[in-house]
């Protein structure tokens, strides 16, 4: 996976990828003001992949996943490519879009009780999107993605309302009724945030077992770092609405090259007790914080002047990809600093 | 070098202070005339150019002229000074209705918030029975009672409108009780009264003062109907509603202007004070 | 020497609606004892439904206990309800922080005003004092002026949390509690108040009672910790033991289910709190 700007999309003979993000820009207005959330994203994705973003508050990582599913608020102005299986979502038609949000995609939400009518039964819920099959099908679908998801006594729970579900459990009704459809790529944004992590663990076992029974990309924003770890196999760190590493999942928490994310993971409290946790000064910011240069510049501790003048491009470094310029001569001194710390 | 060398200088990271009061234009336009409406009615005799009650037999039901810029009446009064001094009696009734009501309505809807259990049930059905009572038909009743005039009306209404602003506040109270910084203040050892008053009420002033708004529209309109069929301000004071009826021999002989003036004064207090009562309420609960 | 806090077989039940019409107990804290010393700070570790907030709330004088005793400086607490003069007393001894900053502040006060009020309440001083006091505070805390005169709506999650410390600090108190007090908070800014809590309470002096579910941010602020399981203690002791060498079963579930390298999400073996 890498984050180049699309070249392929063209009509040769190139097979186009599940997702195609290329230099995706989002605008909102909030109070009265068009603010910048997103500033050039680019991002893709095979089948059956599975990508982790991962980004604190403001990074505009939620706005990203939306923006594939073309959920963002009405008048968002959007530019960029968005394409899926080489379509680009932002020209689809209401028909074929409500058809690729049904059959295409699945989206499970931090807070399930926002998201689920709480006057119907979750077996209506659970039913949503497979209409078009009988009655009774739609019932044995039901219960067997709830057995899927490791919830017992399925007929009991079918006739069940949400509120007499606890969050971890209706949250896996969640995913059980995201992945019901039949979706190819499944967005979900911090689905176990809000749960204890004995629940997260088991959540995230049961979502890992689905994914690979159906051979189901995913997208995966989250804050925590280890988490996307653990159940991805790419991560891509944002900051500022903007990707500032990408690199494989398994050797991102020793071999990370951005300062941020070195950052990051320092600041994260750590097994052996030390005397103060390394903390990145000020605050996380939104892309329309951020100035000419180097998002990040205003809070690196090896920030220089050509840091401040001009954004760095992504560009790869071994196996990753990062918008640094100090990349390559930070690359043994962050090491050291995170083995330390 | 390890990742704590060389911080940089602190950034100015904080966020910028978003303004409080983004210009809402309408509703500033609707306040500019609430409050050139008031300043009206304070300053009557010093812009009025005749007095009120001044009869000029020989210039009944004149149009428009130099000498009278919006005519005269039946009796040869000055339109546009009895309109002026009109606004006196015409917004001094909703001022009492409002006043009286809004602190009623807030008192126990903040104390039935605030203590709760059989309390706040009691104040709720006392406030069920209120409702019933339409405002207008109380009024008329305890004109009935008590004679014709200003104050019979203004405790009717006072007491009707009531209910309509303690439902509203008390919702508001309600959500506002459950925030944590309600109970920080419990642990912070402050009484009952400063918990309720300076922090719960505080929190919804901008939602009190909007209601009293709306209640002073509603309220003059109400007063006004009551003047127009008698039962509120007796002539030969000028008073909008009094004006409109008085008017009405005229307007079917073609002379329009009396009650042209005062019934056209009464809508745009009326909606002045209403746009403004809206957009205030409207205000309040986007803050939540 | 006698410790700070202690807490004797504290239980709390309370009556909800069961089935059939019947009410039921639920039992959120159960016979739970423990002490802190002067200076120390005590973890209180559990998922939901493990009664550690309810401890928390119980301590603070928020609510009352069904049966039990809390002692703070070798007095122990009356039962509620507290007269005036007895809230303020204990406001000065034991304060908390919450979870969440955005409405544990007053959001039509000013920092200055929220801080100010507290100093008039507990202490007779003059303005002046007041004054140079509230600079202390917000120094302590990391903030300053430009701080000052903001409302809460105008200040990152941070510097929230920070006044709400500075606020809980104005009352003198000896005890803190710190409810979930960095959950809410983004990663690099949750290191920078776990900082901040550590300087203070060297600075201070100050005791912790530290509530959370997250046990890296438990290992960092705690000396000892107790881990929570449905309102009982399944166990206790210095936190680098506990979180080190657990013995509980539910301590080990607990360790294994937290994310970190090499780490794979399991279906779990003994039914979380949750579900």
């Amino acid at each position: 996976m890498n984050t180049q700007a699309p070249s392929r999309l063209n009509g040769n003979a190139a097979e186009p990828r599940l997702l195609d993000l290329g230099g995706l820009r989002v605008e909102l207005k909030t109070g009265g003001r068009w603010r910048t959330v997103v500033q050039g994203v680019s991002l893709n994705l095979e089948a059956a992949q599975a990508v982790g973003i991962v980004g604190e508050s403001g990074s505009g990582k939620s706005v990203t996943a939306r923006s594939i599913a073309r959920l963002l608020p009405r008048g968002a102005r959007v530019s960029g490519d968005v394409r899926f299986d080489g379509e680009p979502v932002w020209a689809m038609n209401r028909a074929r879009l409500r058809r690729f949000r049904a059959r295409d995609l699945g989206i499970v939400y931090q807070d399930p009780r926002a998201h689920v009518n709480e006057m119907h039964p979750i077996g209506d819920f659970l039913t949503e999107g497979i209409r078009d099959h009988s009655p009774r099908e739609r019932r044995e679908l039901a219960v067997a993605a709830l057995g899927a998801t490791g919830i017992p006594d399925a007929d009991r729970r079918l006739r069940q309302y949400p509120h007499q579900l606890s969050g971890g459990l209706l949250q896996r009704v969640m995913i059980a009724a995201a992945i019901l459809p039949g979706p190819r790529l499944l967005l979900a944004d911090e689905p176990t945030t809000a749960l204890d992590v004995t629940t997260q663990s088991e959540v995230m076992a049961i979502l890992a077992e689905q994914r690979h029974a159906r051979q189901l990309a995913m997208i995966f924003i989250t804050h925590d770092l280890d988490l996307a770890a653990a159940v991805t196999d790419t991560i891509a760190v944002m900051y500022a609405g903007t990707i500032v590493e990408t690199g494989p999942s398994a050797t991102m928490h020793e071999a990370a090259l951005h300062p941020y994310t070195a950052g990051l993971l320092a600041a994260r409290p750590r097994p052996a007790r030390v005397a103060s946790l390394y903390t990145i000064p000020g605050r996380p910011i939104a892309a329309y914080e951020s100035g000419p240069g180097c998002v990040f510049a205003s809070r690196c501790a090896y920030v220089q002047q050509r840091c401040l003048q001009a954004r760095p491009e992504p560009r790869p470094l071994g196996d990753h990809v990062v918008s640094c310029y100090r990349a390559e001569e930070l690359q043994g001194t962050l090491q050291q600093a995170l083995e330390r710390a | 070098m390890a990742l704590t060398a060389r911080l940089p200088r602190a950034p100015a990271l904080l966020r910028a202070e978003e303004p409080l009061v983004k210009a809402d234009m309408v509703a500033v336009a609707a306040g500019c005339i609430c409050i050139a409406l008031l300043t009206v009615a304070i300053f009557a005799p010093l812009i009025a150019p005749y007095q009120p009650d001044t009869i000029n037999a020989a210039a009944i039901n004149q149009g428009p002229s130099a000498a009278h810029l919006l005519g005269t009446d039946s009796l040869g009064r000055d339109v546009l000074s009895r309109a002026l001094y009109g606004a006196r009696l015409s917004l001094l009734g909703p001022a009492l209705v409002t006043i009286l009501s809004t602190t009623f309505g807030t008192a126990i809807a903040i104390a039935g918030t605030w203590v709760g259990g059989a309390f706040d049930r009691l104040a709720a059905r006392f406030m069920d029975i209120l409702f019933a009572f339409p405002g207008l038909l109380f009024a008329v009743l305890a004109v009935v009672a008590f004679g014709a005039g200003l104050i019979a009306p203004v405790i009717a209404l006072s007491v009707a409108y009531t209910p309509y602003i303690a439902r509203v506040i008390r919702a508001a109270a309600v959500h506002e009780r459950q925030l944590p910084y309600l109970e920080t203040c419990q642990l912070l050892g402050y009484s009952s009264w400063r918990t309720a008053v300076y922090h719960l009420v505080r929190n919804v002033r901008l939602l009190i003062v909007a209601q009293a708004t709306l209640a002073f529209g509603y309220s003059l309109l109400d007063l006004a109907g009551l003047s127009f069929i008698g039962l509120g301000v007796q002539p030969p004071s000028a008073e909008w509603g009094l004006m409109v009826s008085e008017g009405d021999s005229a307007l079917l002989n073609g002379y329009p202007y009396e009650s042209l003036a005062a019934g056209a004064a009464i809508v745009i207090t009326v909606v002045a004070f209403n746009v403004l009562g809206e957009r205030l309420t409207a205000r309040s609960q986007s803050r939540q | 020497m006698p410790a700070l806090l202690e807490v004797e077989n504290l239980r709390k039940v309370y009556r909800v609606p069961g089935g059939k019409g019947r009410n039921a107990d639920l039992v959120a804290v159960d016979q739970l004892s423990f002490q802190v010393p002067a200076g120390g700070s005590l973890a209180i570790v559990g998922e939901s439904g493990s009664g550690k907030t309810t401890t928390a709330r119980l301590i603070a004088g928020l609510e009352s206990p069904t049966s039990g005793m809390i002692r703070v400086d070798g007095e122990a607490r009356k039962p509620l309800p507290w007269a005036r003069g007895e809230r303020a007393r204990y406001a000065r001894q034991v304060q908390m922080v919450y979870q969440d900053p955005f409405t544990s502040l007053d959001p039509s006060q000013t920092i200055q005003a929220c801080l100010d009020e507290v100093l008039r309440c507990h202490f007779s001083q003059d303005t002046d004092a007041r004054g140079s006091r509230i600079s202390q505070l917000l120094g302590q805390c990391g903030l300053d002026d430009r701080h000052r005169h903001r409302r809460p709506r105008s200040l990152s999650g941070g510097e929230r949390q920070r006044a709400a410390i500075a606020r809980a600090l104005a009352a003198g108190p000896q005890v803190l509690i710190l409810d979930e007090a960095v959950s809410s908070l983004d990663v690099s800014i949750q290191a920078q108040i776990l900082n901040l809590l550590a300087s203070l309470r060297s600075a201070l002096g100050l005791t912790y009672l530290f509530i959370s579910h997250d046990l890296g941010v438990v290992r960092q602020v705690s000396d000892e910790c107790i881990v929570m399981y449905r309102g009982a203690a399944v166990e206790s002791g210095g936190t680098q033991n506990v979180l080190g060498a657990p013995k509980a079963d539910y301590t080990r579930q607990l360790l294994d289910a937290i994310p970190r390298p090499g780490w794979a999400p399991r279906r779990q073996a003994v039914h979380p709190a949750s579900l």
